[in-house]
């Protein structure tokens, strides 16, 4: 165990060689953490077969350092390989802290991380600030669905670790800052693998990724059958947005489970969260309680979706879906 | 072929309600059900057995209660289970619980396969399996959402993000699965008769070999320092069905103000 205060490392998102957005936003949080421990560097880590976009925009983000990590061994995600770059680079430059994104990818690689490294590990942050006492990174989380929102801190163990959903933390502003990029000599065996890739399937239009989208239409058990949610998509077309589904729309196969919210599904974050005949279990509030603004749609005065929303339309939503379009294409003068 | 699910016992979320007046969940008298996704991990793996022959052990570390969620995967079809459970375990986090279901694997296995789900439905952090893999040594994927028995090993689908992601992992290896793998069966009253039969063993700290600074709240690397129990509610706009035109103004301004129009 060390306690050598070295860095903030963050561990980069990099798909088909572009680096995703949550790693900027890692980046600028970073930077503040950093600041607030007295100017510790910021590093980020980039592992890729081939790096297509220009990362000196982590560095305008916060970032001081990029250790770039180009290696034919990751043309496609390997956990096995993620994990032991991930350590071999913690063993060498001892950070005081890694954070991650909450994606797929991130909530892989940073358990297996945590477990090669013997540390503590906080899935999926809300919150990050630093104990003014202490130094110690405090880890906010909700737990038990929304429930419960726990503090948590690695009093002993290093790095302290934790992953952050993606917009999670704004966008930081472009600083005009500079930084080094390394590539760091790793040992041959951190890119041996028992994992063995056979390929990868993009999805095609159809679900996209509900997680990443600023607008949310969902449809429940109210839509009454799969026509409702083309309704939704025109919607999600006009605002630029993706369709999400309650679980019980999703088990009556009205549309795929990619687009489930809520415990069991996904958890979301978007700007705007719009639900359309879904009362609102508890298993789908906790999957969008965290949404900027929230509109229900619902003939039930008392769905408890209703008492989580900005904006609550009682009614039928047959009839008020289709205004709603009208009035959209009104305004754009279509 | 010896296949081990991990399951945990959760709290039953459909009946989890709001506190009217403090916009907060009510868990008080709630029931336990074992995580939905840990259900799908064991139907994939009694299909395997289906195919290969073999054995099926589910494992839960938990209070005594627990027992219930054992004997439910029994009645599911389970061969053999295993109740992980000592007042040293209390207050673990997700490495000091790995490690324990960890130990557990060693101590009664080899497997040749171990599954669990992508995330149990309360903690929700996805963690535990990933360590139990590293702890063990072994191979493993996440986000399971299709799989084929191979001769060697187990080919799979991950569901992510931007589409599917196609591995192979060779035996022994551990899989978290997702809740579009298949459809868990319901228990067959010869499996509830069975399940009530069969014995199962308890492992406590002592019997796992695990000393006490590797479980329970001192093998923690984190520690709750502050718990906060937020409002859910919001202030709503509420309008009627007489008053859509009105709700719709609304929605239209929140929409130019969010640059949407």
């Amino acid at each position: 165990m060390t306690t050598t205060e070295n860095s903030i490392l963050i561990y980069g998102e990099v798909r088909q060689g572009i680096i995703h957005r949550v790693t900027q936003e890692l980046a600028g949080k970073g930077r503040e953490l950093g600041d607030r421990k007295g100017g510790l560097p910021v590093e980020v880590l980039l592992l890729t077969d081939f790096l297509e976009d220009a990362p000196e925009k982590l560095f305008r983000a916060g970032a001081d350092r990029i250790y770039l990590v180009e290696h034919p061994s990751c043309s496609q995600f390997n956990q096995e390989i993620a994990a032991k770059v991930t350590a071999a680079l913690v063993e060498e430059r001892k950070p005081e802290i890694l954070l991650a994104p909450a994606t797929t990818s991130g909530r892989t690689v940073l358990p297996a991380v945590a477990a090669l490294l013997g540390t503590g590990l906080t899935a999926d942050c809300t919150d990050l600030s630093i104990e003014e006492e202490t130094g110690l990174l405090l880890q906010t989380r909700p737990a038990i669905g929304g429930n419960v929102m726990a503090t948590i801190k690695t009093p002993e163990h290093r790095p302290q670790m934790a992953t952050v959903r993606p917009r999670t933390f704004p966008l930081p502003p472009e600083e005009d800052r500079s930084g080094e990029i390394i590539r760091p000599a790793l040992p041959r065996e951190c890119f041996e693998s028992r994992v063995i890739p056979e390929g990868v399937q993009m999805l095609e239009g159809e679900a996209g990724n509900i997680e990443d989208m600023e607008v949310l239409v969902s449809g429940g058990k109210g839509l009454r059958g799969s026509e409702g949610f083309e309704l939704l998509q025109e919607l999600a077309e006009l605002l630029e947005g993706g369709v999400g589904a309650s679980r019980q729309a999703v088990e009556a196969q009205w549309i795929g489970y990619p687009h489930q919210v809520g415990l069991s599904g996904k958890v979301v974050s978007p700007k705007l969260y719009l639900a359309a005949g879904i009362s609102g279990a508890v298993q789908h509030l906790a999957g969008m309680q965290t949404a900027g603004y929230i509109v229900g749609i619902n003939k039930d005065p008392e769905a408890p979706l209703f008492r989580v929303a900005d904006l609550a339309l009682c009614g039928d939503l047959y009839s008020i879906l289709p205004r709603l379009l009208e009035r959209i294409r009104k305004e754009r003068g279509q | 072929m010896n296949i081990a699910v991990l399951i945990k016992q959760v709290p039953d979320t459909e009946e989890v309600r709001m506190d009217p007046e403090r916009g907060t969940m009510i868990r008080q008298g709630v029931g336990s059900i074992i995580n939905p996704l840990d259900l799908n991990a064991l139907e994939g793996a009694l299909a395997f057995r289906r195919i290969r022959g073999g054995k099926v052990t589910v494992f839960s570390m938990g209070p005594l209660q627990a027992e219930e969620a054992l004997r439910e995967a029994l009645a599911l079809g389970a061969d053999e289970g295993y109740l992980l459970t000592d007042s040293a375990f209390a207050g673990g986090d997700t490495w000091a619980t790995a490690k324990v279901l960890a130990e557990a694997c060693r101590k009664t296995g080899p497997y040749d396969l171990i599954l669990g789900g992508e995330k149990a439905t309360d903690g929700e952090t996805g963690q535990v399996c990933p360590e139990v893999a590293v702890m063990l040594d072994i191979p493993f994927s996440t986000y399971v959402s299709f799989m084929e028995l191979r001769e060697e090993g187990v080919r799979i689908r991950r569901t992510v993000e931007e589409g599917g992601e196609w591995q192979f992992l060779p035996f022994p290896c551990l899989l978290t699965v997702l809740r579009n793998l298949n459809e868990p069966s319901l228990p067959t009253l010869a499996g509830k008769k069975r399940a009530r039969r069969t014995s199962l063993p308890r492992y406590g700290r002592e019997e796992l070999e695990l000393s006490e600074k590797e479980t329970g709240l001192s093998g923690s690397p984190t520690r709750v320092v502050h718990i906060d129990y937020p409002s859910l509610t919001r202030e709503t706009a509420f309008f009627g069905p007489g008053d859509t035109e009105k709700g719709l103004d609304l929605l239209m301004q929140k929409l130019r103000e969010l640059a949407l129009l």
